[in-house]
């Protein structure tokens, strides 16, 4: 191997991956927006409002100093109180599911209606019936205090998002550049240099490496001035292990490039891969309660063990000692992928 | 003098497709070596194994007397007939990237003077003009200073201009005592470049030598040709074979000088003939037929 041919080609590719301007963007863009998106939804309150419609009312918005229902009622968290002219207009509202309850103003006896197949009108209702007992009669229960602070969804989805984020960049951004290229002859063009295929994939790889890192630290500056992330453990810790994840995920991605010409093949591939790794490395959602079979499944994806290791540092404050069988698995991963890409690659079939 | 390049009995099969059948042939030092031959004769894969980009069924191949070794790769220039670069890059930067592959190289500078490429040195590879785009490649395969160049169809695309230009540059380089195999089907080209060529058909060489050498061998006859109102006599009561085209009358004949002679002799104006003398293209049809191939 000779370091002057490996820097050259490595060079080229950045140059390439610096100089396409929209598909540096995006690898910046599209990490950020997932993430502020899905802030704004579970970030915010809208998400677990009830709404209640009441009536008698002139009009939607109702002062709230001048409505005329249960006191207690009136002061609960997260309820959204919207005014119909008579009851036929909030029934209608009710059916369709664009109320989950609707209380007519006026004292004792209250009358509300509600539709029985709704879980969240269920909840309003004993939350109404829990506002008329009287305070001197409430049952005996205490709240305790949770130790710490509780995790945020946004918290727990941010790594998986910046994971599945590397996931594509790598397993495109080597299987299919790679591939393209071998169809349209460069690779057949650098074959007849002293360029080794070895120097060749070697420097894909710390290409897309060093990418992948330098998008993490962008994205992850960026949502963290916004969001402040609450990392338990240590961040050098942290990114070792996005970094352990990349290199996996990069081999893989050079498993993908090291045969074929077609892009529609190799499209097909990558799909097949990236998604149901997607779905089951709980990037979206915790696995906690699926069927055993498919918690091992998961195991196969070098995702999953990346995410749970960098939950743990960040959520658990877990050192490099408790994620150490994560780090052994990917590590095996990523030496098994490359030694199946080296042995597999061809210029050009 | 030992041939710098021998091929021995090359055979090349794509499943049952026989794409090249038992070729072989030597080059000497310095030569510029012609591989001519209709779509599909297998020009371009009996090149691309002797490059070593694809491995051949059977058959042996020499560089400098030896069986090709990895620093091959180190000694040889090539030019394919269609090639995509890396994307992004200047023409300047994919020079650059390309000499730091190889151990012995030509200085870029002088490259850019050779192949005339200073006016878009700057620009991105995949913006130039197929001209432009001939004369880079051509850089890019001597940029590690080559004793053996390939040039796989150079001029194929090219407006008559950039045709030229390019002819003037491989001149140049041949000048510079370099060996050259290139294939094409343009038979001007192979007569005005080369020293030796070898017309291919369905896999083999049906024909070698130098251009003059396989003129005669396979095409003495001149052509003289001129428009048919000018021809008063009937044809028949001609003493040589006429052959009227359209709105011409074609006499072939081994004697020009007699033909003339004869022309005269029945009092006909000479003023709009035309003397077609046999060339490549005369003799690579009548090898290779005329019939359409593809």
């Amino acid at each position: 191997m000779r370091l002057k041919r490996l820097w050259a080609i490595l060079k080229a590719r950045n140059l390439e991956f610096f100089r396409d301007k929209s598909a540096f963007g995006w690898n910046f863009i599209f990490p950020f927006l997932l993430v502020a998106g899905f802030g704004i939804i579970f970030g915010g309150k809208a998400y677990t409002e009830y709404k209640i419609g009441v009536f008698p009312a002139e009009s939607a918005q109702i002062p709230m100093a001048a409505l005329d229902i249960p006191q207690r009622f009136k002061e609960m968290n997260h309820l959204k109180f919207i005014g119909f002219q008579n009851a036929a207009e909030g029934l209608r509202k009710l059916k369709h599911q664009r109320i989950d309850f609707l209380l007519k103003i006026g004292q004792e006896p209250h009358q509300y209606w509600v539709s029985d197949s709704s879980p969240k009108g269920y909840v309003v209702e004993q939350m109404f019936k829990a506002s008329l007992i009287p305070p001197d009669s409430q049952p005996n229960a205490e709240k305790k205090e949770i130790q710490g602070s509780a995790i945020r969804y946004i918290d727990w989805l941010f790594p998986g998002i910046l994971a599945m984020n590397m996931m594509f960049s790598a397993l495109w951004g080597v299987g299919y550049v790679v591939v393209r290229y071998r169809k349209n002859g460069v690779l057949k063009r650098l074959k007849v240099t002293p360029l080794t295929a070895f120097e060749y994939i070697t420097a894909q790889a710390i290409s897309r490496i060093f990418l992948l890192m330098f998008t993490l630290m962008v994205v992850w500056t960026g949502c963290d001035l916004i969001f402040s992330f609450d990392v338990q453990g240590s961040y050098l810790d942290l990114f070792f292990v996005f970094f352990l994840g990349s290199l996996s995920l990069t081999s893989l991605g050079l498993v993908l490039a090291s045969r074929g010409t077609s892009e529609e093949f190799t499209t097909g591939i990558l799909n097949f891969i990236s998604w149901p790794m997607m779905f089951l490395s709980e990037v979206w959602f915790s696995m906690e309660g699926a069927p055993a079979w498919v918690k091992t499944f998961a195991k196969i994806f070098p995702l999953t063990h990346m995410l749970t290791a960098a939950r743990k540092v960040m959520h658990e404050g877990a050192g490099l000692i408790q994620i150490s069988p994560e780090i052994i698995v990917l590590s095996l991963m990523t030496l098994g992928f490359l030694g199946l890409g080296a042995s597999l690659f061809s210029w050009n079939r | 003098m030992n041939p710098i390049l021998e091929v021995k009995n090359l055979v090349k099969h794509y499943g049952s497709v026989v794409a090249v059948d038992g070729v072989s042939f030597a080059l000497d030092q310095g030569v510029c070596f012609g591989l001519l031959g209709p779509n599909g004769a297998g020009k371009t894969t009996t090149i691309e194994v002797v490059e070593d980009v694809i491995l051949p069924t059977s058959g042996e191949i020499f560089y400098k007397g030896r069986p090709r070794t990895p620093s091959f790769r180190e000694e040889v220039g090539i030019q394919f007939q269609s090639t995509a670069l890396l994307n992004f890059l200047t023409v300047r930067e994919t020079l650059q990237t390309f000499k730091s592959f190889f151990m012995q190289t030509a200085s870029i500078q002088e490259l850019v003077e050779l192949c005339r490429l200073d006016e878009f040195l700057d620009q991105y590879n995949d913006k130039i003009s197929g001209g432009q785009r001939q004369r880079f490649l051509l850089a890019l395969a001597l940029i590690n200073q080559p004793e053996l160049l390939f040039l796989d169809e150079p001029s194929t695309g090219l407006d008559p201009q950039a045709r030229r230009n390019l002819w003037d540059l491989i001149q140049d380089i041949k000048a510079e005592g370099k060996t050259i195999i290139l294939t094409t089907h343009y038979m001007e080209e192979a007569q005005f470049l080369c020293d030796e060529v070898a017309i291919m058909d369905y896999g083999k060489i049906i024909s070698q030598g130098t251009p003059d050498a396989l003129i005669r061998q396979h095409s003495r006859s001149s052509t003289v040709v001129m428009p048919r109102e000018r021809f008063t006599p009937k044809t028949d009561d001609f003493p040589l074979p006429v052959r009227t085209v359209k709105d011409r009358v074609e006499i072939k004949t081994d004697d020009v000088n007699q033909c003339l002679e004869q022309l005269i002799a029945y009092g006909i104006d000479l003023s709009d003939m035309t003397v077609r003398s046999p060339n490549l293209e005369t003799v690579f049809l009548n090898l290779t037929g005329r019939q359409l191939r593809e």
